[in-house]
């Protein structure tokens, strides 16, 4: 293994050699190597195989940008090889590859390239059933073409997130990105300056003749304690209102920017020639970043084509580096290589004025043909000119346009918060990317009324000659490739153009180009000069493609919500426990499902229902919805709200609440106690109740009403004791209540103090038997909670879950909205009828009820009965079908067996004509059998209402 | 990620916030065909241009008013629903 001799190099540790494995052979590099560049450090050139034709495939840009670098780590597929640093044992293989990498058994696809004209997936895949594509063509696509093998057994890994914020945010650690955070730094801004690359400095760090710049800008950013420098981290995307998100590893930095600078610099292009992607064949700045960072010499005997002045650059670098330099080729008209052409002529450096046409050489690069020679040669290095990263800019709006004289792309800037700064602005030399980051700091600091100058835009000499315009015409023999992560030729890009496409967005769809890893960073420029051609038009007509976000592929654990899903648990929660509560989530609550062991539920639950049928329970419902409705205007409010009447409700009455949209449908019920002349207390049902109280605001947002609503779900815990010995319980407590039958009438409330709490006591149940549900601060639901039970215990007062609660609450027939209603009911449809005011001149729904009811009822919720041994399948459940002439008319809202009762009940939506009191109706059951029953009221048990009453 | 302004609670990532839709017209279901009254309920104009929007801050469930550029996805400014009658 050679390397270059220091100072070249400085990424690596020499001291410290690191050994890893590439398609299971041993290799060495050092610490601070990537992969890319110990490979090479060890003549290992190949590192993938193209994704259709299976071309041998290298580093090109040493930047991270194209698909050729990619390769699979055992459990991390599409690795940028160029990036990604080695460590001791990193297992690495090729990707793409039937076989091995030097022996691909779908190497042949090369030569059958002509029968894979651009756009023939749309074609041939096809047939030649109707399945065959999802059957046959696309197994066997993934199989050929697909990149990396994710590996479903990989570690799980811990991603963070962090939210960043600073005045100024600058994108791009290179000579103009630091200078520019600098500049608004020692002026007393506060900047972040993000670098994807291991070090700031960007192109200086592998640039000839930086060093000295670069040293100095190094001191004066350490200077600076108001900047913050982060390396390794990639700037992913700009969103509205300059909001970034910063990937550094597994962390994302949601990052708000007052200001923005984006200095993200230049992508250099490839030239289009046959065989242009051959391993050996790379950009000038590939080619000095291997020098550079790595001590890797590229080539032994090296072709230069070079169409600018940093072409002439890289050839003086390769001579230091000790590479023969074959022949600089320069495809300008006559040639401008000037003084550095000088300088290379003095040291034996011949320059031909022409182009490389073809490059020879099966697995690696061995001629090039220039001007119809073929000069021998394993490097073949490419300047021939750049084009803005212009993905940041354009996300946050800016325009792309082509400027002809310059043969290059320039970007105009929205009016925003944003900046360019250095060779994205289109600049080149140290002096004029200086000066123009130097402008756009001080343009920041006039935004940020801190102290500046107003800085003239500058002119570059030398970013005049740093492009040129190479006429390209499609090679008789192909393979000059546009786009290499797709295997896109010249050719292709013609042929869409003679299909007929002239959009651009259009020939990306129909050919791919620009759409793989590198997102048309290289052939997003030689597409548009293509096109433009083959349609007759200019560059600045045709484009190029929208960026979007993200910039570079991220993982989707950077992207994931946290695991920590927002949970609520009642006061009594650890309560519950003690008594031996199976808890079980109910939307973002815990409740208690029922009490004691799991292996005897069903025993169990049957128990707390008889419990409360005949003698006392009690129940936890602190998760109800409580609103407080306050003002001069809260009876009007309710009025317009609900569909009863409450303005003359009398303070000390609880009246019930349906709530209907503007369609008519019901969305919500609860109960509404009149505290005082302008105060209620409304509850809501516990999945509604932040809807509920986010509608009461958005419509009196409108009304203007003098009320004001508070919710205080949480503030309040509730208890419902009841059953036939519920009054001696509440009798038991220690209150200023009476809650005689006399004094406490059904369906009244009032305000006092049990047990010291200060509660509101209203009696109003679910279950049909006598209640009293006692609402109390959260903060003495405990001390509560321990009064009723001690009162209780006279009569065995037990408490029951969930489960008990629903086949109480469905042996008396209420409905739940939301389970028995759909987005579809109407308070018709439930024979709610009585709830729905007809002397009230408006609530909100009112107009729609009518013009439903004038059109009829097409359906009613009905009660229905079976009588079926209790574990029968012969029972319709939740979600069976109710027929009418076989046809589906309605379903099954509610199902479950009586223990009271002794047999199934159920509500169910029959037809609207079937409506009636004992009409058959047809039932599915689950296991397709069908019954029938007869419609019923929805109250199962005491239909007469007598035992809530007494 | 966009900043809208709450007359509340001021500048605030738009992901705290919930849109409910254009300002509609107030018609008196007294007076109004069905058919009219079905367009009311239903029909929403998804016009360009700029619009006024109810807007909500959910963490404070405050509502309050916006105008917005449909096309351009520009807030020209947010206003309480007492200061909707100072529309200029």
């Amino acid at each position: 293994m050679t390397r270059l001799p220091a100072p070249w190099g400085h990424r690596i540790n020499r001291d410290k050699p690191v050994s890893f494995r590439f398609e299971g052979t041993k290799f060495t590099g050092f610490e601070g190597d990537v992969i890319a560049s110990s490979l090479a450090a060890n003549d290992q050139w190949m590192l993938s195989r193209s994704f259709k034709y299976h071309r041998p495939r290298g580093l090109m840009s040493m930047a991270g940008s194209e698909a050729d670098t990619l390769v699979q780590l055992p459990s991390d597929p599409n690795v940028q090889a160029d990036r990604h640093q080695i460590s001791e044992g990193l297992l690495v293989t090729a990707q793409n590859v039937n076989g091995s990498l030097a022996n691909d058994r779908d190497a042949f696809m090369d030569k059958l390239g002509r029968f894979m004209p651009v756009g023939f997936y749309y074609r041939t895949f096809m047939g030649p059933t109707r399945n065959a594509w999802l059957k046959f063509w696309e197994p066997l696509i993934r199989k050929k073409a697909g990149l990396g093998v994710l590996d479903t057994n990989a570690t799980h890994q811990n991603y963070e997130k962090a939210n960043l914020f600073c005045d100024l945010l600058v994108v791009g650690g290179g000579a103009a990105g630091l200078t520019a955070a600098i500049e608004a730094a020692e002026a007393g801004a506060d900047v972040i300056l993000a670098e994807m690359e291991p070090e700031i400095g960007g192109a200086l760090t592998y640039r000839r003749d930086s060093s000295d710049l670069l040293h100095d800008l190094r001191n004066r950013a350490t200077a600076c304690p108001n900047l913050r420098i982060m390396t390794d981290t990639l700037v992913n995307g700009w969103y509205e209102d300059n909001w970034l998100p910063l990937i550094r590893g597994n962390k994302l930095f949601k990052t708000r920017a007052v200001e923005v600078i984006l200095a993200t610099g230049a992508i250099e292009q490839p030239a289009t020639f046959r065989n242009n992607d051959l391993p050996g064949i790379m950009l000038g700045s590939a080619a000095q970043r291997l020098m550079r960072h790595y001590a890797v010499k590229p080539g032994n005997r090296a072709v230069v084509l070079a169409a600018n002045p940093d072409g002439y650059r890289v050839a003086l670098d390769l001579l230091d580096a000790g590479v023969e330099l074959a022949t600089v080729v320069d495809p300008r008209a006559g040639g401008s290589g000037g003084d550095l052409a000088n300088a290379l002529h003095t040291k034996g450096v011949k320059t031909l004025t022409g182009d490389i046409t073809e490059a020879q050489g099966k697995k690696h690069l061995k001629s090039v043909t220039a001007d119809g020679t073929r000069i021998p040669c394993d490097l073949l290095v490419m300047s021939v000119g750049s084009v803005p990263m212009w993905q940041l800019p354009c996300q946050a709006g800016a325009k792309l346009s082509y400027d002809q004289d310059h043969a290059r792309f320039n970007l105009t800037l929205p009016d925003a918060p944003l900046h360019i700064a250095g060779s994205v602005n289109g600049l080149s030399s140290h002096d004029a990317v200086t000066t123009d980051a130097i402008r756009s700091a001080h343009q920041v600091l006039a935004q940020l009324d801190l102290p500046h100058r107003d800085i003239a835009g500058v002119e570059d000499t030398e970013a005049v000659l740093a492009n040129f315009e190479p006429t390209i015409t499609a090679h008789p023999k192909g393979k000059d490739f546009i786009d290499r992560d797709e295997d896109i030729q010249v050719k292709d890009l013609q042929n869409a153009t003679r299909e007929g496409y002239r959009e651009l967005e259009l020939i990306k769809r129909f050919t791919t180009v620009g759409m793989g890893p590198s997102q048309g960073r290289h052939s997003a420029l030689a597409a548009a000069r293509i096109v433009a051609k083959a349609t007759d038009r200019s560059i600045a007509e045709t484009g190029v493609t929208t960026a979007r976000p993200p910039f570079a592929p991220e993982t989707l654990g950077v992207l994931s919500g946290h695991h920590h899903p927002a949970e609520r648990r009642t006061a009594l929660h650890q309560e519950h426990l003690r008594l031996g509560a199976d808890m079980r989530p109910v939307g973002a609550w815990w409740r208690p499902y029922f009490y004691g062991d799991k292996t005897d539920a069903r025993c169990l639950i049957d128990e707390e229902v008889r419990a409360v049928r005949e003698n006392a329970g009690v129940l936890d419902v602190s998760t109800l919805g409580g609103l407080e409705v306050r003002g001069p205007d809260a009876g009007e409010f309710l009025n317009r709200i609900y569909t009863m009447a409450y303005k003359k409700q009398p303070v000390g009455r609880c009246r019930y609440c349906l709530m209907t949209n503007e369609m008519g449908t019901v969305i919500d019920d609860g109960v509404a106690l009149r505290l005082a002349d302008d105060l209620y207390y409304v509850t809501a049902t516990t999945g509604a109740v932040a809807r509920v109280y986010a509608d009461m605001l958005f419509w009196n947002a409108q009304w203007q009403l003098d009320v004001d609503v508070l919710n205080v779900t949480s503030a309040f815990s509730g208890f419902n004791i009841t059953g036939p010995n519920a009054r001696q319980v509440v009798e038991a407590l220690n209150s200023n209540i009476d809650f005689s039958h006399e004094g406490f009438a059904y369906l009244e409330g009032c305000e006092g103090r049990v047990a010291g709490v200060p509660v509101r006591a209203m009696r109003i149940g679910f279950t049909g038997e006598l209640s009293y549900e006692l609402h109390c601060p959260s903060s003495h639901a405990l001390t509560l909670w321990q009064a009723i039970m001690e009162a209780g215990k006279s009569v065995s007062l037990r408490p029951y879950g969930l489960e008990a609660s629903r086949i109480l609450r469905l042996e008396k027939g209420h409905i739940l909205i939301g389970q028995d209603t759909d987005a579809l009911t109407s308070p018709d449809e439930l024979g709610f009828d009585w709830a729905v005011s007809k002397s009230k001149p408006f609530f909100i729904g009112k107009r729609a009820i009518e013009m439903r009811r004038n059109k009829g009822l097409p359906r009613k919720l009905a009660g229905l009965s079976f009588d079926a041994p209790r574990d029968s399948q012969d029972v319709p459940q939740e979600s069976c079908l109710v027929l009418r002439d076989n046809v589906p008319v309605g379903h099954v809202t509610s199902s479950l067996y009586s223990p009271t009762l002794k047999k199934h009940i159920a509500l169910a939506y029959v037809h609207g004509d079937d409506s009636d009191t004992g009409t058959q109706v047809t039932l599915k059951c689950r296991n397709g059998k069908r019954v029938n029953a007869p419609v019923e009221g929805h109250a199962f048990f005491d239909p007469d209402n007598k035992r809530q009453e007494v | 990620m966009k900043i809208l302004t709450c007359p509340m609670n001021g500048p605030r990532n738009i992901n705290e916030f919930q849109c409910f839709g254009p300002v509609k017209n107030d018609p008196d279901p007294a007076t109004t065909s069905d058919a009219d009254w079905a367009r009311h309920l239903f029909r929403v104009d998804n016009s360009r241009g700029v619009i006024t929007e109810w807007w909500r801050h959910v963490p404070s469930n405050y509502f309050f008013l916006a105008e917005r550029n449909a096309t351009t996805n520009e807030v020209i400014r947010t206003f309480t629903p007492q200061d909707a009658e100072a529309r200029p």
